[in-house]
């Protein structure tokens, strides 16, 4: 369970290049609930998204996760809670490290990391069962560097990754747009799947209108660091993305110039 | 070259080799590019010399040159990344800090161990010749450092420091306290250092302030020289080959300072280390380039 109240972040304050990038920004998503958020460049995904992780501190405001408020905790404090894969493959996994020490990262994540072994003979039996399912041929390279991995590889094994702690929410930070649109559509059906699997709760951050509608259970969109748009149930259902783009046009009584939303 | 120089060459090759296992640490796991050695070398010899010329024994006088080492790596670790200093001039800041401490350590410029008990005297095995016994106490001491290294890099603790090096905004995501880390491991890797520079006061008849100069260019020229040895990511085989790449590289140079014919000196050892360094990390382009221009 996520909630974030009236949160703001500016750039460079006082400066020329002033950005104000969250301007009183405000979201609950309840336990098992997938949200899409959507919104076109410099609305505020990203640092909305960031600002949740414990990336990006907020000026003001406040964040709780599963009741606990997290808004002044360092990244690792939070990462019990807060699972994560990132838009670039190369972020989520570390290159130098093989496939079974990067998923034994991951077993331990909220962990105290103690001098026991890292990798241990009963965890590997179920890092190999669980690569098995993605239908990759990876649970037979186990002791294979991840960096000799595709993005989309890597970008696969890093949801199974962040599924292998419980979490209170996983953020999903465009993570299938680095990928060609075969291997974006696979990791797609894969984050369905996880995500249903453990019944996680979920924000998964897109650049794509038709991504948003089709998956999840609720679609949100950003505008200048708030939200303008917010709809699930049957609602959500009947819409089709010209539908989302003309209710993002009346919202902001504006023609919407970015042809990115309706690319993607 | 005789075989007095041949082990004199291994033995100073062994004590270098924790050197190279130092900075493989600091500039291989952790990418941090740490200048700290040229200082908490001497300052390993320096502590170590003079306890034991004051009568402390010489397992308690090397125990607390390490732990001087590893303290010398805390502050480094510390500058960076509790003060926010570039991690290149937060080391190079201790090394010239270390200088001036080392002074008052010693209390002049060198402090002579002549006739005191070390640790290799302690350790001399009966009816064997003494330029046999260092080289054999000092592989043993390697030896258990390599197999210490590679339990310790294979824990949970250690995978925590490797991957904060590898990828510190991913090992944050999971958890894991990136600042800390390098914290321990900059201790780890001086503490190295530091006992490195306490086995070579005890071998070298004592400390001088000016051994430390050019200890990082040895230990890395270990590194890469054992990097072309026997190149492989994994840890076991990665510290095994800076332990050869530190004994190959002194066994080098002292083959080229042998060689009346080259006609060089002890004193242009600095020289021939750089240029070594410089042959080793420009080869790899040369081949790239060769490999590229094939293809």
């Amino acid at each position: 369970m996520l909630s974030a109240q009236d949160l703001f972040i500016t750039f460079n304050p006082g400066t020329p290049i002033e950005t104000r990038a969250l301007r009183g920004m405000s979201l609950e998503i309840p336990a098992g609930q997938f949200v899409t958020v959507i919104g076109s460049n410099g609305a505020g995904k990203s640092t909305f998204l960031n600002a949740i992780s414990g990336d990006l501190g907020v000026d003001t405001g406040r964040i709780a996760i599963d009741g606990l408020d997290v808004t002044r905790r360092p990244v690792w404090e939070r990462a019990e809670r807060v699972a994560r894969v990132f838009q670039d493959p190369m972020a989520g996994t570390c290159e130098d490290l093989t496939i079974e020490e990067n998923m034994a990262l991951a077993q331990q994540r909220g962990t105290r990391r103690g001098l026991r072994g890292a990798v241990k003979q009963a965890e590997r039996a179920m890092f190999r069962e669980r690569l098995a399912t993605l239908g990759l041929g990876l649970e037979n390279r186990l002791t294979d560097r991840i960096g000799l991995l595709s993005g989309g590889q890597r970008q696969a094994v890093s949801l199974l990754m962040a599924a292998l702690q419980p979490s209170r929410i996983l953020l999903l930070d465009e993570h299938t747009a680095a990928l060609d649109p075969r291997t974006a559509d696979f990791v797609l059906q894969l984050t369905a799947r996880i995500v249903a699997e453990n019944q996680l709760t979920t924000m998964m951050v897109t650049h794509s209108m038709r991504q948003a509608l089709d998956v999840g259970q609720r679609t949100v969109m950003l505008h200048q660091g708030q939200v303008v748009l917010d709809v699930s149930g049957e609602e959500r259902q009947r819409m089709d993305v010209p539908d989302l783009l003309q209710m993002f046009e009346k919202v902001r009584g504006e023609k919407l110039a970015d042809d990115a939303l309706l690319l993607g | 070259m005789s075989l007095f120089s041949l082990l004199g060459a291994v033995e100073i090759g062994l004590i270098f080799s924790l050197v190279a296992l130092g900075v493989y640490i600091s500039f291989r796991l952790l990418r941090f590019p740490d200048l700290t050695v040229d200082g908490s070398f001497p300052l390993g010899g320096a502590v170590c010399a003079i306890l034991i010329s004051t009568g402390t024994n010489p397992w308690l006088a090397t125990l607390a040159a390490t732990a001087a080492g590893a303290v010398a790596g805390l502050v480094t670790g510390w500058l960076n990344v509790k003060l926010k200093i570039m991690d290149l001039l937060a080391s190079i800041l201790m090394m010239i800090a270390l200088y001036s401490i080392n002074l008052r350590v010693m209390g002049g410029p060198n402090v002579p161990l002549i006739n005191d008990p070390t640790l290799f005297t302690l350790l001399q095995p009966p009816g064997l010749d003494d330029y046999w016994a260092r080289p054999l106490i000092l592989l043993v001491v390697v030896i258990a450092a390599k197999l210490l290294l590679d339990w310790f890099f294979a824990t949970e603790r250690g995978l925590a420091i490797r991957s904060t090096g590898s990828n510190a905004r991913m090992a944050r995501a999971q958890g894991i306290n990136t600042g800390a880390m390098v914290l321990l491991g900059m201790a780890i890797s001086n503490a190295l250092v530091g006992l490195a520079g306490a086995l070579f006061a005890q071998t070298q008849g004592g400390s001088d302030i000016s051994m430390g100069i050019g200890t990082i260019v040895i230990g890395l020229a270990a590194v890469i020289v054992g990097e072309s040895i026997l190149p492989s990511r994994r840890i076991v085989y990665a510290t095994l080959a800076v332990i050869v790449g530190a004994i190959v590289y002194r066994f080098f140079i002292a083959a080229a300072l042998n060689s009346d014919f080259i006609g060089l000196k002890a004193q242009d050892l600095n020289l021939v280390t750089a240029l070594l360094v410089t042959v080793a990390l420009v080869i790899p382009q040369l081949k790239r380039k060769l490999a590229s221009r094939k293809a």
